[in-house]
């Protein structure tokens, strides 16, 4: 008898709870710490850019999202330390899934993913992001590259503990 | 000095134009402001915040709705008998505004001067005159679902008109006890004659059944089954577009407000303050004041419209008409009667001996009558084999009730695999 005027209190009580609604575009909710976003190509301190073009990443996408074209540097132009980089580097977003396969795969921790999820674009052409998109901004301390190896004199100095060398660009992960 | 009967009609022409105008706003607005109170009221209930873009807290949302509305393609289908396509959302329109010609805002006030009742006008029949309106409107709904040329406004507008008609019934009788206590049907004085006591509290039992029969008669939830998405689509007006929709909206919204304001004047005293407000002074209910307490007490009623609505799940069509007619009118007819034996018990000046034997005379009628009332006798449960063999002639060959399904094949096969290794 009294379970069908309960529903009415449920529905009073409810008018003063907190509502669940994020204020998304406003104030968007914080994603998880490791959230897997859109990608970043990290710099070395120097500027030069971390990716030697081996296109592991893009023999290990499930999803055949990254295209990577790979050419020799030189000491005229130098884009990262050792002896190729990617002259052309393209993530497809109307493909990818998000799964970091890619990131797991790049031996030098040049492909790193970002908290950025605000991917949506009106045509699929610009969901294909080239290799400016997707490099790191150039922080303090940092030069445009094609420039020469300013923290060591081979390759080997960059890798092998020359100097300390953070996994990421500091910064460059959370969202521009 | 509360307005009666004999001071109406006496207003020059400019303060009726005046007061029209004043109740077409205040009805055009009151829909606006409802659509939102609705949505906000309903989404906080969802625990979600409800429209909050458009204007202080998503105010001005219903006011951005219409006008996109407006703005919208006419559509005019091309089975659609045109004029009566065009004339229904009218008449449903303008029975809506018409109804609140006699609801009372307030008392005497002073305008520019003269001194006039606040509402536009008062006749002997005035609550009669809201039920003949609401009557009319039905036409409205009736026509556009026929003129529509489809099938689902058809269905849905039968739908709705046999809803009202019959919630209409229930409504019309429980009103009838309102007219019983006040001995008049002029909404002045039935709200002049609450002055002491509101009938809420006399005539419970009526604004009880006046409530429910309002929801059925507004095609509101839980009783909103001529919309009812998963079955008719839109109901009568799912052919109707841009402002010809927007009217039978306006329409719709007009009518929750009407049966709020007839139920504010008929059962909780209309524009006069509620008790802990009295003690502040006469002044309370003089001038303009009672517009405030009128529109505050219609907006607690449509609150119970939206909490209706977001408590209660959608009726089924049988179960509704049941209740309409097994249980409202029946209930009210029984009430009516009580009530009218007690009016008479009280006007007869009888002794308490024989008002006790009058009592008892009712009671035992009613004893007596329940005793004698034919029950159902349970229909004995036939077994199965009494069903098969009353199946008629040439029907469809039933299987033998001992069926042996032979064994496949196949099943076989691999049953004899198994055992030989």
């Amino acid at each position: 008898m009294l379970d069908a005027v309960k529903g009415f209190g449920v529905t009073f009580a409810h008018m003063f709870k907190k509502t669940v609604t994020t204020k998304y575009p406003e104030a968007p909710d914080p994603v998880a710490p490791r959230y897997h976003g859109r990608h970043i190509l990290n710099r070395h301190p120097d500027g030069l850019e971390k990716c030697i073009g081996c296109e592991l990443c893009a023999w290990a996408c499930p999803a055949d999202a990254i295209y990577v074209e790979g050419a020799d540097n030189s000491d005229e132009q130098r884009f990262s330390p050792g002896e190729r980089y990617a002259s052309v580097y393209q993530i497809s977003y109307a493909r990818c899934i998000f799964c970091g396969l890619c990131i797991e795969a790049c031996p030098t921790r040049s492909l790193t993913m970002s908290n950025e999820y605000e991917l949506a674009r009106d045509n699929r052409k610009d969901l294909i992001f080239t290799k400016e998109m997707l490099l790191a901004p150039l922080l303090a301390g940092m030069e445009q590259p094609p420039h020469g190896m300013r923290l060591g004199d081979t390759e080997k100095d960059y890798y092998l503990g020359a100097l300390t060398n953070p996994g990421t660009s500091a910064g460059a992960e959370t969202k521009q | 000095m509360n307005p009666t009967l004999a001071d109406f009609g006496k207003d020059p022409w400019w303060i009726i134009l005046i007061k029209v105008v004043a109740v077409f706003v205040f009805l055009v607005v009151m829909t606006l402001f409802t659509i939102w109170y609705e949505r906000r009221v309903v989404a906080r209930m969802q625990v979600r915040p409800g429209p909050n873009r458009n204007g202080p807290f998503g105010l001005l949302q219903s006011l951005a709705d219409g006008l996109k509305l407006a703005f919208k393609e006419d559509i005019m289908p091309l089975k659609a008998d045109k004029v009566v396509f065009f004339l229904a959302p009218v008449i449903s329109t303008v029975c809506a505004f018409t109804a609140f010609a006699i609801i009372p805002f307030g008392p005497f006030v002073s305008m520019f001067g003269v001194r006039t009742p606040l509402q536009v006008t008062d006749i002997p029949v005035a609550v009669l005159l809201v039920l003949a309106t609401s009557g009319i409107g039905i036409y409205g709904i009736v026509l556009s679902g026929w003129s529509s040329g489809s099938t689902y406004p058809l269905l849905g507008g039968l739908r709705s008109s046999a809803q009202m008609i019959s919630y209409e019934v229930a409504l019309g009788l429980s009103i009838v006890a309102v007219f019983m206590t006040a001995n008049t049907m002029s909404t002045s004085e039935i709200v002049s004659k609450q002055a002491e006591q509101w009938y809420l509290i006399a005539l419970l039992p009526s604004f009880i059944i006046y409530a429910i029969s309002a929801v059925g008669e507004t095609n509101r939830a839980p009783f909103d089954l001529p919309e009812a998405e998963s079955e008719l689509v839109g109901g009568f007006h799912t052919e109707y577009s841009s402002l010809k929709f927007a009217l039978f909206f306006l329409a719709e919204y007009i009518n929750m407000v009407t049966v709020s304001a007839l139920a504010t004047t008929l059962f909780l005293g209309g524009w006069q303050a509620p008790w802990p407000i009295t003690q502040l002074g006469p002044w309370v209910n003089q001038g303009w004041w009672p517009l405030l307490w009128f529109t505050v007490k219609v907006l607690i009623l449509l609150f119970v419209f939206v909490w209706l609505r977001g408590t209660l799940p959608r009726l089924r069509y049988d179960q509704f008409m049941r209740f309409g007619w097994k249980v409202l009118i029946p209930a009210n007819l029984v009430w009516i009667l009580v009530l009218a034996g007690v009016r008479t018990l009280q006007r007869e000046n009888l002794t308490t001996g024989q008002t006790l034997v009058w009592i008892g005379v009712a009671l035992a009628v009613v004893i007596v009558a329940a005793a004698l009332w034919p029950s159902k006798k349970d229909q004995p449960k036939q077994t199965v084999e009494e069903q098969v063999a009353s199946r008629p002639e040439g029907s469809f060959p039933l299987p033998p009730m001992d069926l042996q399904i032979p064994v496949s094949p196949r099943a076989k096969r691999i049953t004899a695999d198994r055992e030989t290794v």
